[in-house]
């Protein structure tokens, strides 16, 4: 089964659909602030920003529970925030600092938090996806209603193990939601130019996945479908598979000169920015006054400057510790 | 009682599923099947196919599946037919299993228990007979453990369970059939340290799996001509025991290593090494290799042998190291 979502609307709840604005307000300025702080030499390693693609974590997240699971890629600084992993910890982590959320052993890319389960941050393309299967498979054997999340990029799917995780998931009825990322380019390797099926939803139902697309620059269609597959994965219905239609406006990472799209297609993509689409369309249905629109800046304006200040008085993992956490300081019994 | 291998391996997955609801044995063919080296015969009857659950020819993603299911607070026990095989689940080996508790800064354990055959000795040719362990012994953040005797057949796979890192047990697969004395309460053993399975004071040979019986066999043979060998078990491939292994070369002063791998950065080619560093003015001669000869493994069966590290040559390899004088 596949299909389309309806469009999502500004009706409804104004609260909730005000504090999807902010989540994704959240992760646009707390990732300009890295580009910033990348620049100024603050923090290094590879840097990948979700600029343009906020919809989809902050569509997506509002739809969990805190006993569910999330698995993300190296893009995945919003998942980590909208999980509720602090934005502070998230950059002291960029940083390098003992502070950080995996106390600088993992850096941009590998992002974890065990408090909000948030199981990655995997710099292997498709590397989640049997993680988040067996995660699964092990609330399917203890009897737990809970759903475990997989984002990954439309890049994954030419992988193999995005194959052997669906297969897997289907013949075994887990209880996975599969978020397939699309937003057409795997670096700079457009999707016709590396899948013969390009229609990914159609690929995940060949494995008897229901699955959905729906426009990943619309958070509210992303809320709305992917709220119908968790409810469904949750009520035993087996994986469910999302096709969130995005676009990052943003290079791959630091280092992309990105020769392989015109400006004129970022532009295009960039009219349909989420946050100033649901922005427009709750001010013309006179849920959101320009002061609840300064107050949500001023929010993520204060959240993100502690954040930083937070980072910036971090210190580092004494050398001593090098070896720690290679193996568990319990050992075998 | 007398037992074979596969029976104690048997009656160690078992034990744990009796001990624990957590665990369970996932890989192919284990459950209807009985396992292709019939190891879980007769368990899926028993636990029925959610414990004993077979998978789909997809190694990287039901390896995956298991560090996942390890990650949510499960057990599991991950079948692998062969090294070889394993291959195909090197990412989520060594990118996820052996990264995540590090990468998280201590917050994501993995414990996973992964067992595969290796080795040859079968007429299986190139892909089915290949020792790959020592590989897997360079990746930090695994504990690689090779059971060589029906105790440690029976005793490695609880503790094992216990390791809150994820374990890779290697089977050699000319060992399934060794029968012998178990006893009867015979149970977990530690998975920490190399065994002395035979004491002597002339050489020491040092190996481990597959290869401990042609070199109990050396031994015997070395003893007829008044040779007193030490034979060393190493048991874990990582983290090494260099307390065993260092004490071992003291007393003796001399010894050969047998690693049924290639010599070309193999596992003997590290215990060479750290017995150089660290026992260089013990050594009364230089540390002998027997290893298999640097070439695919062949099918034809007398290929087999003269590529594989047979008693005559560790016998050969001993008398030399013995022969040179200090
Ligand atoms: C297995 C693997 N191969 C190659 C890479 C290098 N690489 C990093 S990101 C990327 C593109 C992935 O694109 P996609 O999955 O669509 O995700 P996006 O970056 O668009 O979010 C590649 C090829 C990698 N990290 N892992």
């Amino acid at each position: 089964m596949t299909g389309t979502s309806a469009r999502g609307t500004a009706s409804g709840d104004s609260d909730h659909t005000r504090h999807l604005l902010h989540q994704m307000l959240r992760v646009r300025r707390l990732e300009e602030q890295c580009v910033e702080l990348y620049s100024a030499a603050k923090i290094r390693g590879f840097l990948h920003v979700y600029i343009g693609e906020e919809a989809v974590a902050a569509g997506v997240m509002a739809t969990l529970g805190p006993d569910d699971a999330v698995v993300a890629t190296y893009r995945e600084h919003g998942h980590a925030l909208l999980r509720g992993v602090p934005a502070g910890a998230i950059l002291a982590e960029m940083y390098g600092y003992v502070e950080g959320c995996c106390r600088g052993r993992g850096g941009s890319m590998h992002l974890f938090d065990a408090a909000t389960r948030f199981y990655g941050g995997n710099a292997i393309v498709a590397g989640g996806l049997p993680l988040a299967v067996g995660l699964a498979l092990a609330d399917k054997m203890s009897g737990r209603s809970r759903v475990t999340a997989c984002f990954f990029g439309e890049g994954a799917v030419a992988e193999g193990e995005f194959h052997e995780s669906l297969n897997l998931a289907a013949l075994w009825q887990l209880p996975v939601l599969f978020c397939c990322e699309n937003n057409l380019y795997a670096m700079g390797t457009a999707l016709a130019r590396s899948e013969s099926q390009t229609d990914i939803a159609l690929k995940a139902a060949g494995y008897e996945i229901a699955s959905w697309s729906a426009d990943g620059m619309d958070v509210l269609a992303v809320e709305e479908t992917a709220r119908r597959a968790v409810d469904a994965v949750r009520a035993g219905g087996g994986p469910h598979f999302l096709e969130l239609r995005t676009y990052r406006f943003r290079a791959h990472s630091m280092f992309d000169p990105e020769r392989y799209r015109d400006k004129a297609e970022v532009s295009r993509w960039m009219e349909r920015d989420p946050i100033d689409k649901l922005r427009n369309a709750l001010e013309a249905a006179g849920q959101l006054t320009d002061k609840d629109w300064k107050s949500i800046q001023q929010d993520v304006e204060a959240e993100v400057k502690a954040a930083v200040e937070f980072a910036e008085a971090g210190t580092l993992e004494p050398v001593e510790d090098l070896t720690r956490f290679v193996y568990s300081e319990r050992g075998p019994q | 009682m007398k037992t074979t291998y596969r029976e104690a391996m048997r009656a160690a997955i078992r034990d744990a599923l009796q001990r624990d609801d957590r665990v369970f044995l996932m890989g192919e063919d284990v459950g209807a099947y009985g396992g292709c080296f019939a190891v879980s015969l007769g368990l899926f009857e028993e636990f029925g196919p959610e414990r004993i659950r077979d998978t789909p020819l997809s190694e990287s993603g039901f390896v995956g599946a298991g560090i996942g299911a390890a990650l949510g607070g499960m057990r599991p026990i991950v079948e692998i037919m062969t090294v070889n095989f394993s291959l195909l689940a090197l990412d989520q080996l060594v990118n996820n299993a052996a990264t995540l508790l590090h990468m998280s800064g201590g917050q994501f354990n993995v414990p996973l228990v992964i067992r595969m055959t290796t080795g040859a000795g079968r007429q299986l040719g190139a892909q089915h007979s290949h020792s790959l362990e020592g590989w897997y012994a360079h990746i930090p953040g695994l504990r690689i453990l090779t059971p060589a005797t029906l105790e440690d057949a029976r005793g490695m796979l609880w503790t094992a369970l216990e390791d809150p890192d994820p374990v890779l047990i290697f089977e050699h697969g000319t060992l399934y059939n060794v029968a012998g004395e178990l006893a009867d309460d015979a149970g977990p053993v530690d998975i920490s340290t190399a065994a002395v399975r035979r004491p002597g004071k002339d050489i020491s040979i040092i190996t481990y799996g597959g290869t401990l019986p042609a070199v109990l066999d050396a031994a015997t043979r070395l003893a007829g001509d008044g040779i007193d060998a030490e034979v060393l078990d190493l048991r874990v491939l990582r983290p090494l025991d260099d307390a065993a292994i260092l004490g071992s070369v003291a007393k003796t002063h001399r010894a050969v290593v047998v690693d049924e791998g290639w010599r070309s950065g193999s596992i003997s080619a590290e215990l060479s090494a750290r017995i150089t560093e660290n026992a260089f003015f013990d050594l009364d001669a230089p540390v002998g290799r027997v290893c298999s000869a640097e070439v695919p493994l062949p099918y034809a069966k007398h290929l087999e042998l003269a590529a594989l590290p047979t008693a005559e040559r560790i016998v050969a390899a001993a008398r030399e190291a013995v022969g040179a004088r200090g």
